[in-house]
C-alpha cells in the first residue's frame, strides 16, 4: 500500500520535470523553469529517501555525506565560475553525472544474484549503462580538458575512425560474452568498463573546435539515456523518464545547434574541421593594414553607424564590459551602436548573449544574424573583436572551404572594417580568413580588452 | 529467447512509458531559440543528475558492513549531487542575466 503512495509523489516529480523543461525553452519562462525541475528533483530525491527498501540497512549517515560533500562542491563550483567558462563547466557536471550511472551499473551487477541466468534484460540493460555512463564520464572530461585549454585540440588518436570502430565492436562482444557466462564475473564487468572508457576518450578527441559544444550537448543526452537505464534496472519511473526527457530533448538541441552551423551530426562526429587540415588558399605574399587607436577613435566618434560582432576572443579576454562602455561613449556622442550576434559566436550556441547580458548590454541592439546582415549596408565601421570563421567569406565563396555554406555575418558590406585581433593565427575552424587581406579592412592586433580601454580614453580625448 | 520474451513482459508498462518519454522530450523543445541553447543544455544536463535515486537507492539497500557498495555508492551520490546542484545553480545564474536585460528595455 505504502510504495504506492511514494510512487504517486514520484509521478508529480515527472510533471514538475515536464513542466520545468518546456518552461526553460522560452526566453520569459526559462528562470522559473529551471526552478521548477530543481523542485522536482529535490522531491524525487525526498520519496527517494524515505522510499520503502527490502533488506538494507538504510546507511543515511553515508547517504547524508555524499549528499552534504557533493552539494557543497556543486554549488561551490556554481558560485565561482566565470561566465565564460561555461561550456567546459557544464561538460564537466555532465561528466560526473555519467560517473554516477557507470557507478550504479557496476555495483548493480556486482550485486548480481549467484545462479540464475545472465541471459536477459536485467544483465543487459546493467551493462549497456554500464557502457554509456562510462562513454559520457571520460568523454565529458576530454571535453573539459579541450575547452579549458590542458588539453590541445589538435591531440587525436592516430586512425580515430579504424580504433573507434574497433572499440565499438569490442564492447559489443564483451557484452554478448558476458551475457553467455554461467555465473557474474564481476572482472569481466570491469573489463568492459575500462574499454568503454577508452572509448570515451577516443570517441571525442577527433572532434575539436567550434564542434565542441554540439559533442558536449550529445554526451548530455547519453548521460540521461544512461540514467533512464539505470531506471530501469530499479524499476524507477523518475529515472526512467527524466533520463529520457534529457535523452531525447538533448538529441534535438545538438540537430539544432549542428543545424546552426549548417553541418550534419554524422560530420561532427567524424570531426569534418580538424581532420580537412586546409590552410591558407595560396602562398602568396598578402598584405595586411594595421590601424592606430587615434584614427581609429576619430573615425568612430565621426560616424553614424557603428556595429560590434563579438567573438570568442572576446569571450576570452573578457572584454564585454569595456565594449559596453564604449558603446555608452559613442552613444553619447550621438553614434548608433549595436552588435551583430552570430548563432554560433562565443563558445557555445547563445553563449555570446549570456556574456553580454552579464555586462547589460540592452537586448534591443542585439541584432540576429539575417537582420544584422540587412544593417550592415548601411554601417559606417564594423568592429570584429576576435572573430574569425563567423565573418569568412570562404563560407559563400570557397566551395573546398570546411565552413562552406555556413551562413556569416556579410562585414563586407560595411564601409570600413576593423579587426582586433591578438595575432594573424586562424580561428577555430583552423582556416585563413581572406577577409582580413580586403581593401576596406584593417586590423588592430592586441588583447581585447586592452585594445578596447585604450580605445575608450582616445575617443574621450579626440 | 524465453528470458528476452519474459522481461519484455514483465517491463511492458515502461516500454510504454520509454516511448511516450522519447516523444514528449522531443516535442517540449522542439522549438528553442538559439538563444537559449546554453543554458537549455545546462539545466537538461541537471535533470540527468536525476541518476543519484539509483545511488541513494543502492546505499539504503546495502549492508551496513559491505564497504565496497557502500563507498562506490557514496562516491556515486556525491558525483551526482555535484551535477544537479551545481547544474540548477549554474543555470540560474545564467539565466538571471536575461532577467536583468529585461527589466532595462
Amino acid at each position: 500500500m505504502t510504495t504506492s503512495v511514494y510512487d504517486f509523489i514520484y509521478l508529480i516529480s515527472i510533471v514538475l520535470f515536464i513542466i520545468g523543461l518546456k518552461r526553460l525553452s522560452s526566453p520569459d519562462t526559462a528562470r522559473n523553469g529551471n526552478l521548477v525541475a530543481a523542485a522536482g528533483m529535490g522531491l524525487a530525491i525526498v520519496i527517494s529517501l524515505i522510499y520503502p527498501v527490502e533488506g538494507g540497512e538504510n546507511n543515511y549517515g553515508w547517504v547524508a555525506g555524499g549528499i552534504v560533500v557533493g552539494s557543497v562542491i556543486g554549488i561551490g563550483a556554481a558560485k565561482k565560475v566565470q561566465m565564460t567558462a561555461m561550456p567546459e563547466m557544464v561538460s564537466l557536471f555532465n561528466g560526473l553525472g555519467g560517473a554516477c550511472a557507470l557507478l550504479v551499473s557496476l555495483v548493480e551487477f556486482y550485486n548480481y544474484p549467484e545462479g540464475v541466468s545472465l541471459f536477459n534484460g536485467q544483465v543487459f540493460t546493467t551493462l549497456f549503462a554500464l557502457f554509456i555512463g562510462s562513454i559520457s564520464f571520460t568523454g565529458s572530461l576530454v571535453a573539459y580538458g579541450k575547452l579549458q585549454g590542458f588539453l590541445r585540440d589538435s591531440l587525436t588518436v592516430p586512425y580515430p575512425r579504424f580504433v573507434n570502430a574497433v572499440l565499438l565492436i569490442v564492447v559489443i562482444g564483451l557484452i554478448i560474452y558476458i551475457m553467455q557466462l554461467p555465473a557474474a564475473d564481476f572482472n569481466w564487468a570491469l573489463i568492459l568498463m575500462v574499454v568503454s572508457l577508452v572509448y570515451g576518450i577516443t570517441f571525442v578527441t577527433p572532434i575539436g573546435g567550434g564542434d565542441m559544444p554540439v559533442v558536449i550537448s550529445l554526451l548530455n543526452s547519453f548521460t540521461g539515456i544512461g540514467a533512464a537505464l539505470a531506471g530501469l534496472i530499479y524499476n524507477n519511473q523518475v529515472m526512467l523518464v527524466g533520463g529520457i526527457l534529457v535523452g531525447a530533448s538533448g538529441t534535438i538541441l545538438t540537430i539544432l545547434m549542428c543545424q546552426a552551423m549548417n553541418r550534419s551530426l554524422f560530420n561532427v562526429i567524424i570531426g569534418g574541421f580538424s581532420s580537412s587540415g586546409a590552410t591558407t588558399a595560396d602562398g602568396r605574399e598578402q598584405n595586411i593594414k594595421e590601424v592606430s587607436l587615434t584614427d581609429l577613435a576619430i573615425e568612430l566618434k565621426y560616424s553614424n553607424k557603428v556595429i560590434v560582432v563579438p567573438g570568442y576572443g572576446l569571450a576570452v579576454a573578457q572584454a564585454q564590459h569595456s565594449v559596453h562602455e564604449l558603446e555608452k561613449i559613442l552613444e553619447e556622442e550621438g553614434v548608433d551602436f549595436k552588435y551583430a550576434i552570430h548563432p554560433v559566436a562565443g563558445r557555445m550556441p547563445g553563449h555570446m548573449n549570456v556574456l553580454l547580458a552579464e555586462a547589460d548590454v540592452p537586448y534591443p541592439k542585439l541584432l540576429e544574424l539575417e537582420e544584422a546582415n540587412k544593417e550592415l549596408t548601411s554601417t559606417d565601421v564594423v568592429l570584429v573583436i576576435g572573430a574569425n570563421d563567423v565573418v569568412n567569406p570562404a563560407a559563400k565563396d570557397d566551395a573546398s572551404s570546411p565552413i562552406y555554406g555556413m551562413p556569416i555575418l556579410e562585414v563586407e558590406r560595411a564601409k570600413s572594417i576593423i579587426v582586433l585581433k591578438r595575432s594573424m593565427s586562424a580561428g577555430y575552424a583552423g582556416i585563413q580568413n581572406q577577409l582580413f587581406f580586403g581593401e576596406k579592412t584593417r586590423m588592430l592586433f592586441g588583447d581585447a580588452k586592452a585594445s578596447i580601454n585604450k580605445l575608450k580614453e582616445e575617443v574621450n580625448q579626440a | 529467447m524465453d528470458a528476452i520474451v519474459s522481461f519484455i513482459s514483465e517491463n511492458l508498462l515502461m516500454m510504454y512509458i520509454l516511448v511516450f518519454a522519447i516523444f514528449l522530450g522531443i516535442e517540449v523543445i522542439s522549438k528553442v531559440p538559439t538563444v537559449l541553447h546554453t543554458p537549455l543544455m545546462s539545466g537538461a544536463n541537471a535533470i540527468s543528475g536525476v541518476v543519484i535515486i539509483g545511488a541513494i537507492l543502492l546505499v539504503r539497500q546495502a549492508e551496513s558492513t559491505n564497504y565496497f557498495v557502500l563507498i562506490l555508492g557514496f562516491l556515486g551520490i556525491a558525483l551526482a549531487s555535484i551535477n544537479v546542484v551545481g547544474g540548477y545553480a549554474v543555470t540560474d545564474r545564467m539565466l538571471d542575466m536575461f532577467k536583468n536585460k529585461k527589466k532595462k528595455k
